[in-house]
């Protein structure tokens, strides 16, 4: 494994992406509160490091990325127009990706390597699979696939399925499993009987990791080291990374089924918090610096969700309604 | 020199394959010196290695790879074995492929090769024909060839074609039906019907397996009573061409549409809703549809054969919609 010291630079990047996720997240709990947001909106609160640990060792137009719900920070990880597509794809904006015909967490930019996610659980470690097939195809080599799942879409037969292939046809596709013991509101109990959710990994057939997805710098070698075996060609790598989710399912949700003693768990196990307090602990970050960094992602934050509220919207009236690309000529 | 249907299917394949690098070929069975569980492929694992690769049995991570590989610039061809577990495949054709252009602008080109409809003894999970199924959902063209020169010419536009496409391979037609040639001298465009016979009584709407039985029906009624029936195919059930439809039923003033699938919802109820609604004006009588049973599809082949609708059958229909 790659050593603490080496990962500094990659240790800096996920930290200010981890930061930019929960001021973003913050920021559109409010406006949901508000009434400003159409439809649901999916917080990744606590799901900070490992999100954004995945995703900071991942390179756009080379690797494959398909980020969960609570992925916010892999997403400004992998990309700098992350929190102005999230804006926009919450306000519906007409200039965003989507166009407003989806919205809050289903974006995507297939074509950079970000697959726009459906709702249906497991779905598309498939798709991540297909886009590292097509490089196969096409001779590209040394890139990487990260599928986010989460300890629900384990009981899904569709990633099942599609980890299963993964496996068979020895894709570099790193299948990460986010364990935030909650499926919406169903406990690790009633949604497997394995003993560890990394034996599910091992039966595939894929090299299993596992990390405390709370703490950071571990987080961040863990994910480090099966990014670089899948890349180097050591086949299909399963991490599972344990870690609590400090929100409801959706901001419509007070996940009263959470119980006491693991919210308590929430003020000494933030990723947050963690993360910073390590930076700092190995010099590599400043209270003041963190201040300044601080400040400046707020204001990011704010500018990009303004630009977003005063797009134009999507006009049904002149939207091209059509689902096809292509149209007969009749004869 | 005779050709079959599924002839003309593994014709198609393999000019596909040789004529453009992104084409792949992808299902259970497919491969090795099998060649799949009908023989569409048989040979060509060997003639273009690495680019007819056999899956495990896991039809929904079948269509979600093809999905990943279509958005990554290739153009996969997926082999459902039986066209009654493409259903498992159903949401991510509707849900993820289906919806995909609308969502993003990317198209996604991925065909689903479907070997449907019912065969003696198939029984109620070999026979199935879910062209209803796919076609409800946005984005998604679904066809349904009845000639050997539609298997052929049908298959490969469906590959050139960026979007998603279910491709319906009616099983009875693969060795019954032949034909000179899969080649003819002015093939129709995807999205025409075509007048399969021309007549001026009644118009009988049919696709895939129903278009033989329906062109024998005509026949026989000619023959017997002297009344000709004018047989439209389809080819595609989506697009749905209605222009041809409507201008034939103009022509006869009665309509008779012919469907092997179930009936509620199915794409006779389509064709008759649509008529109804845009060329009422145009029937001197009410429209009738003629589908399966409301039943699973039975396995002895009597049961079978009463289970479906069939040429006598067929006849039998057009002469009470000719007398109303």
């Amino acid at each position: 494994m790659t050593r603490v010291s080496e990962l500094k630079d990659a240790a800096l990047r996920a930290y200010r992406a981890m930061c930019t996720a929960r001021a973003f997240d913050t920021k559109v709990s409010a406006l949901y509160k508000a009434g400003k947001i159409f439809g649901g909106v999916f917080l990744g609160r606590g799901h900070e490091a490992i999100a954004a640990c995945e995703a900071v060792f991942l390179e756009k137009g080379r690797d494959v990325y398909n980020p969960f719900i609570r992925e916010m920070a892999g997403r400004c990880a992998w990309s700098d127009d992350a929190v102005l597509e999230s804006a926009r794809s919450y306000f519906g904006s007409a200039l965003g990706c989507m166009g407003g015909k989806d919205g809050n967490v289903h974006w995507g930019q297939p074509l950079q390597g970000v697959p726009a996610p459906v709702s249906h659980l497991g779905a598309m470690v498939g798709v991540v699979a297909g886009m590292m097939l097509a490089k196969r195809f096409r001779g590209e080599k040394g890139c990487v696939g990260v599928a986010c799942i989460g300890d629900g879409t384990t009981s899904v037969g569709a990633a099942h399925e599609a980890c299963n292939l993964i496996a068979v046809q020895k894709l570099p596709v790193v299948v990460v499993v986010s364990n935030n013991l909650f499926a919406y509101s169903t406990p690790n109990a009633q949604e497997f009987a394995c003993a560890s959710l990394c034996d599910r990994g091992r039966g595939y057939g894929m090299a299993a990791h596992e990390c405390d997805g709370t703490d950071f710098l571990q987080t961040l070698a863990t994910m480090q080291c099966a990014i670089a075996a899948a890349r180097a060609g050591e086949g299909p790598q399963w991490v599972v990374a344990t870690t609590l989710r400090m929100c409801g399912h959706g901001e419509h949700d007070d996940a009263s089924y959470i119980p006491d003693s693991l919210r308590q768990a929430y003020a000494d196990r933030d990723p947050l918090d963690i993360a910073r307090r390590q930076l700092v602990e190995e010099g590599w970050l400043s209270e003041q610096q963190d201040e300044e960094l601080n400040a400046h992602i707020r204001d990011e934050v704010q500018r990009a969700v303004a630009q977003a509220q005063r797009e134009p919207v999507p006009d049904p009236q002149s939207l091209d309604w059509t689902s096809v690309s292509w149209k007969p000529v009749r004869a | 020199m005779s050709v079959t249907y599924i002839d003309a299917i593994h014709r198609a394949l393999e000019e596909l394959l040789q004529e453009d690098d992104r084409v792949f070929l992808f299902g259970e069975d497919i491969a090795g010196t099998f060649g799949g569980a009908f023989k569409a492929t048989k040979g060509l694992a060997e003639k273009f290695p690495g680019r007819v690769l056999n899956t495990p049995i896991a039809e929904d991570a079948i269509m979600s790879v093809a999905i990943g590989a279509a958005l990554g610039g290739m153009k996969p061809v997926v082999e459902m074995q039986f066209a009654d577990f493409g259903t498992l495949g159903l949401n991510q054709m509707g849900n993820n492929a289906g919806a995909h252009f609308f969502r993003t602008g990317v198209p996604v080109n991925i065909t689903m090769r479907m070997p449907c409809g019912g065969t003696p003894g198939g029984g109620p999970f070999h026979s199935q024909s879910v062209e209803a199924l796919f076609a409800h959902y946005p984005g998604v063209h679904v066809f349904t060839p009845a000639t050997v020169a539609d298997a052929y010419y049908m298959l490969k536009q469906a590959v050139q074609i960026p979007d998603p496409v279910v491709f319906m391979e009616h099983k009875f037609l693969y060795r019954w039906l032949k034909a000179d040639s899969w080649e003819e001298s002015d093939p129709l465009p995807i999205g025409s019907a075509r007048i399969a016979r021309e007549g001026e009584h009644a118009t009988v709407v049919a696709f895939s397996a129903m278009v033989p039985e329906a062109l024998k029906a005509a026949q026989d009624l000619a023959e017997q009573s002297g009344y000709e029936l004018e047989v439209v195919d389809l080819r595609s059930v989506k697009p749905l061409d209605m222009d041809t439809i409507l201008a034939s039923v103009a022509r006869t003033g009665r309509m008779l549409v012919v469907s092997e699938d179930f009936p509620w919802g199915g794409v006779a109820a389509e064709v008759v809703s649509r008529v109804v609604a845009e060329g009422m004006h145009l029937l001197d009588a009410p429209p009738l549809r003629l589908t399966s049973k409301e039943s699973p599809i039975p396995y002895h082949p009597e049961l079978w054969r009463a289970h479906r609708p069939n040429a006598a059958s067929i006849a039998d229909a057009a002469r009470y919609l000719i007398s109303l």
